[in-house]
């Protein structure tokens, strides 16, 4: 492999979440991992002591290392928390309000107390300058130096650690913005500057101010951790590049992520997706749905032809319900995910309908569900999904919690079975089954959202509680395949070792197709290209890097664009023709029809840079297949019938390639537990995946 | 083993579905709409009903004026076509102002649904169209005949060949015939998109029909409201609330009994029509008015049929709210959008801390034009646009929270980006902030409204459509607290402009609009200082203000000076 980053000798992978710090060795001999509860106070303390304790347990110096990926949800949290720096934000004149009055919008309907999100930067940190560009980009007013340079002295006084610049239109001409940065940036030494202009280049004055004010907000904290964390490594005689995952799938170096660390949100997610992705090229899946379902939420990724799909924004932080609109936008880049309130902590309850509901409200880790015994008292999925026998006490993440499934039986029945008037049993299966009906009401919509379906889609199923309902899900969206990878439990930090290193541009230049400006395209791209890979080769010198564009576009009248990937070439006079053309087929996809004599107008153009991806090999075929016999056997609640059946009980670790399960049964390793439910049956394929199809004729419940 | 309760989580469960059916179908026609309203604001909504054309479920969008006038346009349609004259491969639409959902520019297309060769649902759906001819969105007209193509309730589509015929004349009546074509294929594309995932729903569960499932949800749903309701205070109580209206003030008076599991709510004492198009027929007054009365009795019950029945409407004839054919209404939003106010009067009675204040409560949308049969010709060539943007002023305070600002209520609209409008068209928006002081004075304070200036970039005349509210008469408070500040709206120079009608802007000249507050709740004195002192330190409230209605004194530092607080507030 060369000089290439990516490949070549030992490499470690550090997932930071919400509760545990997750850390992958991956080395000659194979693959370690070990999780241990993230340390917020110094989240590098943690990361270190991983370190530490995976190099000693396998043996492997930390100078045979070539790698360190590290994601975290570091950024996300102090978002969540408000636990940023102290910001100020400054405007066009006019214009300190838009950041409060976002799309004067409410996102509940019905609810009359609804608050809004608060702004980032209050009301008495945001300042205006005269200036006033206009929205081809031409000088409507000059930038009022002076009033910038006595912006300066007031922030001085006001202590700020971080200055987000925004001004109207900056996106097609950025001059006042990297003016005033600069005059900001001599005044304020040691004062992070943000400009909207190179955080977030477009179109829509909210969507762009929150973007660079989150970024602003988060960024001293985040340049602060990353030189710990580089300072700890090389400590440790790590002396390896250190790559940062981010949203959008791919990694960058720290000089990148220290810079723009807004890019860093939701690293983890992505991390699962591009695991997802390459569990599907091993097994030749063209369509799959990704399912990480841990503790708190359920991420669902649409997978096509090994690609995720990038979406340009992102809403982050949402306060009530998971609703959208109740968080912060971000236009970053970020595979496209929904992300709801369903996970083993989720809480259930009976509405004024008599309905049994489900999250998004979560027991977290304390006291977390009933079963923990830890005081927690509201049924959970994994009350309900201990008293159907599906998960055994004993064993719980890896035998580190005790099981107590009385507790989860006394919530259930005084939450749920006696409101209704039904058998805790009957309780239980329901709380499953509304929230395996819950996760697939959100595939569903995201999929319609994006002009997919489920036809023909496998189903990848990682994270703690994934494998437990993996076979309902599937059922209840018409799937037949359901691959469940190794190590599940660290799925995104596995993900991040399979990353590439890339970068994504992207620059709004409206453009009519009848006014089509070819040069002004190329001069775009060129201009893209180079900045792009600037920041690719800082951590890939010599490899050969691949170059993706998409133009972001619609009929002239409409509100929203679609994205039409559009060919790497020079443009030339008459192309015009060719995009209408791409527009054409990819609205048709998404919407099965196209509108004849309408104009059609492109917003933003934009260009990703990655390095190659490795070819992986697909599955090897097994040489023989065996049935292994159980460990034992469990009772396990069958809702269709109303019955308890038997199952057997089969160790993960102890089964060779090649291993056939009948369902019902039950699949246990240390992170999770697969279900087998009756109508699908396993098997353990040439990568030691799990590989659950539905038997033939069969039907599960 | 006890089947019945099995059955009752998988009827749930097909609950659930139904309703993420129509989301699915809501989207799919915000995702394909033109009109900025439908796509922008979700001015649209998604429904299935069963045979007899009772509603079983209904997605959640951007707008309470289609909530029950949709479920109940649906039987119209079946009045009019009845089920044994329906096809498959039939599509049926109307705009009927008053068999639909209030004006002419929402279409509504409902769609029968066959599964193996027979009718198990029928499909609708609502959405608001760029144009539908006539003086446009403006409420200058004085009959519906200015406003527009009235399209009764016909075939759209016969054996799944549309009326081409009918297209044509739409298109040769409206001023974007392929954006409004656009939204009619995508009325009828929506219907087909709820079906296939109906019929997905039906395969998984082996359903034949909806009849047990359907009175399932109907019957949960009234049980449901009908507890709610009885859980209050039984009674009856009047509220008055005097608006600016178009050619004179207009009052709307309410009486709102609660009785035997029923809301009833009466409009007697409510002024007679207007000769504008501001008039409100009673679908849609129905629907705003049942909006208010669900946010406060039952915000998480389903719409249904089963709970369309708990909240009954009623007003004189002849009245600003059940304005007969042919009355203008293009803007009936003005009288609907103020309906929950009025409710919220009543209920105020009942439930002390419980409702909020008034609020802005009509749209302060933007609309803005210039160009050919709009502003006169000048000399150098004036660019032909339309821009409809939508904002809001503030909304009421609430018993233990300030208004929202610039937050629309009871609409569910979105603003246009300042930043897309300007790209689109030749306009300058300078200034766009929270309007300082426009919060009615409260323990509670009422939500700010906001100022915007406008200018052209060209040398030349645009114009407005105004259609504004609470410019004469401003959002009151409850119990003892402020008003919100009355809307504003002028020239650059001066010169003060009518708020309804349409008007122009002289070349060069700057247009200025202040938005109105909404209504304080409780006594301003009340109010802790130290949150007075936090809304003058953020400048949404000035100092003065802050002496004069809130009696808090603050020092130089910004501080309260609790002493001089203490002496005014005695």
């Amino acid at each position: 492999m060369g000089d290439s980053l990516i490949g070549g000798g030992a490499r470690l992978a550090v997932d930071i979440g919400g509760t545990f710090t997750d850390v992958v060795l991956e080395h000659a001999n194979g693959q370690d991992s070990l999780k241990l509860l993230t340390t917020p106070d110094a989240p590098e303390r943690a990361v270190l002591e991983g370190v530490d304790e995976i190099l000693n347990r396998t043996g492997v110096s930390a100078t045979d290392m070539t790698l360190v990926i590290h994601g975290t949800t570091l950024a996300t949290n102090a978002l969540i928390e408000r636990k940023g720096a102290r910001t100020a934000l400054v405007t066009t004149d006019g214009f300190r309000d838009s950041i409060e009055m976002a799309y004067e919008h409410r996102f509940e309907q019905y609810d009359l107390y609804m608050e809004r999100p608060q702004p980032l930067v209050e009301r008495d940190r945001r300042f205006s300058v005269p200036e006033r560009m206009a929205a081809d980009g031409t000088v409507l007013m000059d930038l009022d130096e002076r009033a910038v340079s006595a912006l300066a002295v007031e922030l001085a006084g006001l202590d700020v650690e971080a200055v987000a610049v925004c001004f109207l239109h900056s996106y097609v001409n950025p001059d006042h913005e990297h003016r005033a940065g600069a005059i900001l940036r001599e005044a304020l030494p040691g004062v992070s500057i943000s400009l909207s202009a190179d955080v977030c280049p477009e179109i829509r004055e909210y969507d762009r101010m929150s973007t660079a004010c989150a970024n602003a907000y988060v960024q001293p904290m985040m340049a602060g951790y990353l030189n710990q964390l580089e300072d700890g490594l090389r400590d440790r005689g790590l002396v390896c590049p250190l790559l940062l995952m981010m949203s959008s799938g791919g990694v960058t170096t720290v000089a990148t992520a220290t810079a723009i660390p807004i890019r860093l949100v939701e690293s983890g997610p992505a991390g699962g997706a591009i695991l997802a992705r390459d569990i599907a090229r091993e097994n030749d899946l063209d369509k799959i749905l990704s399912f990480d379902m841990g503790g708190t939420t359920a991420k669902i990724t649409l997978i096509d032809d090994f690609q995720p799909h990038i979406a340009r924004s992102f809403e982050v932080a949402r306060m009530h319900r998971f609703l959208k609109g109740s968080g912060l936008p971000l236009r970053i880049p970020v595979i496209d995910m929904v992300e709801i309130g369903a996970g083993g902590g989720s809480i259930a309850d009976v509405d004024a309908m008599r309905r049994i509901r489900v999250g998004p409200e979560s027991a977290g880790s304390v006291p977390g569900p009933a079963c923990y015994g830890n005081g927690g008292t509201a049924p959970t999925v994994t009350d309900g999904d201990a008293v159907l026998g599906r998960i055994d006490p004993a064993r719980f993440a890896g035998g580190k919690v005790t099981l107590e499934p009385k507790e989860a039986a006394a919530a259930i029945v005084r939450h749920i079975g006696e409101v209704l008037e039904t058998e805790t049993n009957i309780a239980a299966a329901g709380i499953s089954e509304i929230v395996d009906e819950h996760m697939a009401n959100a595939a569903r919509v995201h999929a319609i959202e994006n002009g997919k379906d489920m036809v023909g889609r496998s189903l990848v199923a990682f994270g703690g509680a994934a494998p437990l309902h993996a076979t309902r899900l599937a059922d209840k969206l018409g799937i037949k395949r359901i691959v469940v990878p190794q190590g599940a439990g660290v799925g995104s930090a596995i993900g991040f070792l399979r990353a590439q290193i890339s970068y994504e541009m992207v620059r709004t230049r409206y453009m009519d197709l009848r006014e089509f400006d070819p040069r002004a395209v190329n001069e775009i791209y060129s201009s893209m290209r180079r900045e792009a890979e600037a920041v690719v080769r800082l951590g890939a010198p010599d490899e050969p890097l691949v170059e993706t564009r998409t133009a972001f576009m619609r009929y002239r009248g409409q509100g929203h664009e679609i994205m039409v990937s559009i060919p790497v070439k020079e443009f030339g006079t008459g192309d015009d023709a060719d995009l209408a053309d791409w527009f054409g087929t990819a609205y048709e996809k998404l919407f099965s029809r196209t509108i004849p004599n309408l104009g059609v107008e492109v917003l933003t153009w934009t260009l990703s840079l990655a390095t190659d991806r490795p070819s992986l090999a697909t599955v090897p075929q097994v040489e023989s297949s065996y049935q292994p016999e159980p460990m034992g056997q469990r009772r396990l609640f069958d809702p269709a019938s109303g019955a308890w059946i038997q199952a057997g009980v089969y160790a993960r670790g102890d089964m060779r390639p090649g291993a056939m399960i009948p369902g019902p049964a039950v699949i246990v390793e240390d992170e999770t537990t697969t279900l087998v439910t009756n109508g699908f049956d396993a098997t353990i394929n040439g990568l030691g995946q799990i590989v659950m199809t539905r038997a033939a004729g069969g039907v599960s419940s | 083993m006890n089947d019945a309760n099995m059955n009752q989580i998988r009827y749930q469960v097909m609950w659930d579905r139904l309703l993420s059916v129509v989301e699915e179908q809501a989207q799919t026609l915000m995702r394909t709409a033109f009109s900025t309203s439908s796509r922008e604001a979700g001015d649209i909504s998604a429904g299935v009903f069963d045979l007899k054309g009772q509603m079983l479920a209904q997605a959640v969008t951007g707008t309470p004026g289609h909530i029950n006038s949709m479920a109940r346009a649906v039987v119209h349609f079946l009045d009019v076509f009845p089920v044994d004259v329906m096809k498959d491969g039939d599509v049926y639409i109307t705009n009927d102002p008053w068999k639909g959902t209030g004006h002419l520019h929402d279409f509504t297309v409902v769609t029968p649904t066959y599964r193996n060769g027979v009718m198990v649902a029928l499909f609708a759906c609502t959405s608001h169209v760029v144009d539908i001819g006539g003086v446009g969105m403006s409420p200058d007209g004085r009959q519906i005949y200015h406003e527009g193509l009235f399209v009764p309730i016909m075939p759209l589509a016969t054996g799944g060949e549309m009326n081409a015929w009918l297209l044509n004349l739409i298109r040769s009546n409206v001023r974007e015939p392929v954006q409004v074509e656009g939204d009619i294929y995508a009325l009828a594309a929506c219907n087909d998109t709820g079906a296939r995932r109906l019929f997905d729903m039906m395969n998984e569960y082996e359903l034949d029909d909806l009849d047990a499932l359907g009175d399932h949800i109907i019957e949960q749903s009234r049980t449901a409201i009908t507890a709610a309701i009885n859980e209050l205070p039984q009674g009856s109580w009047q509220h008055a609330m005097r608006i600016d209206g178009f050619e004179n003030p207009i009052d709307l008076v309410a009486r709102l009994t609660i009785s035997n599991g029923i809301i009833q709510v009466d409009y007697t004492g409510s002024s007679g029509t207007s000769d504008f198009g501001i008039n409100c027929p009673m679908c849609y007054t129905e629907a705003y008015t049942a909006f208010g009365v669900k946010c406060v009795v039952a915000p998480d019950i389903p719409n249904n049929a089963g709970t369309l029945d708990a909240i009954v409407v009623s007003a004189p004839d002849n009245t600003i709210v059940n304005a007969p054919h042919p009355c203008a209404v293009v803007a009936r939003s003005t009288i609907g959008h103020m309906l929950p106010d009025v409710v919220f009067g009543c209920l105020h009675q009942a439930l002390p801390n419980r409702v909020p204040a008034e609020g802005t409560s009509n749209l302060w949308n933007v609309k803005l034009g210039a160009g050919h049969g709009i502003t006169e010709r000048t000399e150098d060539e004036t660019t032909t646009f339309m821009l409809m943007s939508f904002h809001s002023g503030g909304a009421g305070a609430r018993p233990e929270l300030d208004g929202l600002s610039a937050t629309p209520y009871p609409s569910g609209v979105r603003n246009v980006p300042v930043e897309i409008s300007e790209a689109i068209t030749p306009i300058v928006v300078w200034r766009k902030e929270l309007r300082m002081d426009s919060g009615g004075a409260g323990a509670q304070r009422g939500g700010l409204g906001q100022i915007m200036e406008i200018t052209s970039r060209e040398d030349a005349p645009f114009g407005i459509f105004a259609s504004f509210e609470r410019v004469l008469y401003p959002a009151r408070g409850r119990d003892g607290a402020g008003s919100g500040a009355t809307g504003e709206l002028r020239l650059g120079s001066g010169k003060e402009l009518r708020n309804k009608g349409f008007q122009t802007i002289p070349a060069r000249e700057r247009l200025i609009i202040e938005m109105p507050g909404g209504g304080g709740f409780g006594d301003p004195f009340a109010r802790e200082p130290d949150d007075v002192a936090r809304d003058v330190r953020l400048g949404l409230v000035s100092a003065e203000a802050a002496a004069r209605d809130y009696g808090v004194v603050l020092g130089d530092g910004g501080e309260v000076d609790q002493v001089e607080t203490a002496k005014h507030r005695n």
